[in-house]
């Protein structure tokens, strides 16, 4: 962290010639470690080249009043619940299939699909607009999975990246909230919650990847509608199922390659 | 000298507000307050790091475990000594340290630290005061 190799040379050297070598360059190269400590990743954690998820409306519960992916989401997350749509903060939820893939605009739908609600939630994508317009890279591009990653210690809510979302994927905090009913009557210990003035959004449960658990919605949904995987890996369950069934995704045209797939 | 009685009684008066501060606390220090340690951080019997540098410096130490955690996925601490930690504040910390008012908070009030905006967004859950409460029930 910190520092290039060329860098750590150059500070290693200039301490060595000052004779301050050993724990003294150490001091000035990484202040507030210790010389033997390190950091690493858990053993559990899983691995992937890009992560992603298919979703199968064809099995999907949603238009019969199913939520149980969204609740577990939110209750896991500490997500507040103002009951209002202007306060709103959600990371997964329902949209109808026109607002859904408005790129899809035949005049005529199949009844089936006309005004079905569609699970949506942030996709991950591979040219995040969010990433490029964050001023302080509180949300950025997890290089080794490809998760779009929130780090809410540097958001300072300037909403730059709802605006770049072309999904609406992302919440601001307008109240703060823990004075939400939800979270005045229940909150999970595990995880924090956020304050007033900052940004939030679906993580793909990074913090589940690593100790081993997949993401939360997928745990939750019993019709198995569901689907995560590598999409980097050919003989992932998500390629197959992509190799074996028409699949479209939220406006490609856009560029932002996104990383979630649905079945319809 | 005109008035001088006056002049030197004005002057040990003077002198008396002056080093009040001094004769009034007889050169003692104001000693800290000492952090309680729970029963079940007593059990284990250290901390992350030794007790010295940990004084010095958690609020760095903090700070990288927020860096490795949340962007570079880095969840597991292997200490000096060699011992592993997951990273977590609310879980692994205050798991130890679950008595926050009687560690953390009345050390912070002594020496002028402002409230930890933390709190905000890390929980206290009531779990962490059940552990409280049995540990010093020990
Ligand atoms: C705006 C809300 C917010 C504030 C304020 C905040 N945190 Fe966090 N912090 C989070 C969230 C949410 C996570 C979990 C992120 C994840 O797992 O992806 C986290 C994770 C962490 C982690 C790593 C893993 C964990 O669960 O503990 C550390 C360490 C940490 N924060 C330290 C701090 C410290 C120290 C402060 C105060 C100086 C602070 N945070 C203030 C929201 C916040
Ligand atoms: C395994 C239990 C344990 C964990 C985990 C732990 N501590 Fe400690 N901590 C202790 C004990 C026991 C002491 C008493 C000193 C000693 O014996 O090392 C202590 C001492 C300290 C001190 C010095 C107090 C003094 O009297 O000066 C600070 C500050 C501190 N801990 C902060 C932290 C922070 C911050 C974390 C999380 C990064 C943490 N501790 C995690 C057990 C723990
Ligand atoms: C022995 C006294 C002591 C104890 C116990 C202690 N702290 Fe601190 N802490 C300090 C001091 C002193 C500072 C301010 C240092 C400075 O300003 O450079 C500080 C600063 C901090 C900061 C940075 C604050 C800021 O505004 O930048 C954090 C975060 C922190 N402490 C967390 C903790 C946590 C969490 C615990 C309990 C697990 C704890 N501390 C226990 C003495 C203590």
């Amino acid at each position: 962290m910190g520092c290039n190799r060329r860098e750590f040379l150059k500070i290693a050297g200039l301490s060595t010639l000052l004779g301050a070598g050993g724990n003294a360059a150490f001091e000035l190269l990484r202040p507030g470690a210790l010389e033997a400590s390190e950091f690493v990743e858990g053993k559990r954690s899983l691995e992937a080249g890009r992560w992603s998820m298919v979703i199968d409306m064809r099995k999907c519960l949603g238009e019969r009043n199913c939520t149980k992916c969204m609740d577990a989401c939110h209750e896991t997350h500490n997500v507040p619940d103002f009951g209002n749509r202007k306060d709103e903060v959600k990371w997964i939820w329902k949209e109808p299939f026109e607002n859904t893939f408005p790129d899809q605009e035949n005049e005529f739908q199949t009844e089936e699909l006309e005004g079905k609600p569609f699970v949506v939630l942030c996709n991950h994508c591979e040219h995040p607009p969010c990433v490029r317009v964050c001023p302080t890279q509180a949300t950025f591009k997890r290089k080794k999975d490809g998760l779009v990653m929130m780090d809410y210690h540097r958001c300072i809510g300037c909403r730059f990246c709802m605006a770049a979302c072309p999904y609406g994927s992302r919440s601001f905090n307008w109240r703060i909230p823990r004075t939400a009913h939800n979270l005045q009557q229940h909150r999970n210990p595990e995880y924090p919650t956020r304050t007033k003035g900052v940004v939030e959004k679906c993580t793909f449960c990074d913090e589940r990847l690593a100790v081993g658990l997949g993401p939360k919605c997928v745990e939750a949904c019993d019709e198995k509608a569901l689907i995560f995987g590598d999409l980097d890996d050919p003989k992932s369950v998500v390629r197959e199922i992509i190799r074996n069934n028409y699949s479209i995704r939220r406006k490609p045209e856009l560029g932002t390659n996104p990383s979630v797939f649905y079945l319809i | 000298m005109y008035d001088a009685g006056k002049i030197i009684i004005g002057l040990i008066v003077f002198l008396g507000f002056a080093t009040f501060p001094i004769w009034h606390d007889g050169g003692k220090a104001v000693s800290a307050p000492e952090p309680e340690i729970t029963a079940y951080a007593k059990k284990i019997g250290h901390c992350v790091e030794p007790e010295k540098w940990m004084r010095a410096n958690h609020m760095q130490l903090l700070d990288h475990w927020r860096d490795a955690a949340v962007r570079e996925d880095k969840r597991v601490y292997v200490s000096s000594t060699g011992e592993e930690y997951d990273i977590s504040l609310q879980n692994t910390c205050l798991r130890c340290h679950s008595n926050k008012e009687k560690f953390c908070d009345r050390c912070h009030q002594f020496a002028g630290v402002h409230e930890l905006y933390c709190w905000d967004c890390h929980l206290e859950s009531k779990e962490m005061k059940k552990w409280a409460a049995t540990d010093e029930s020990f």
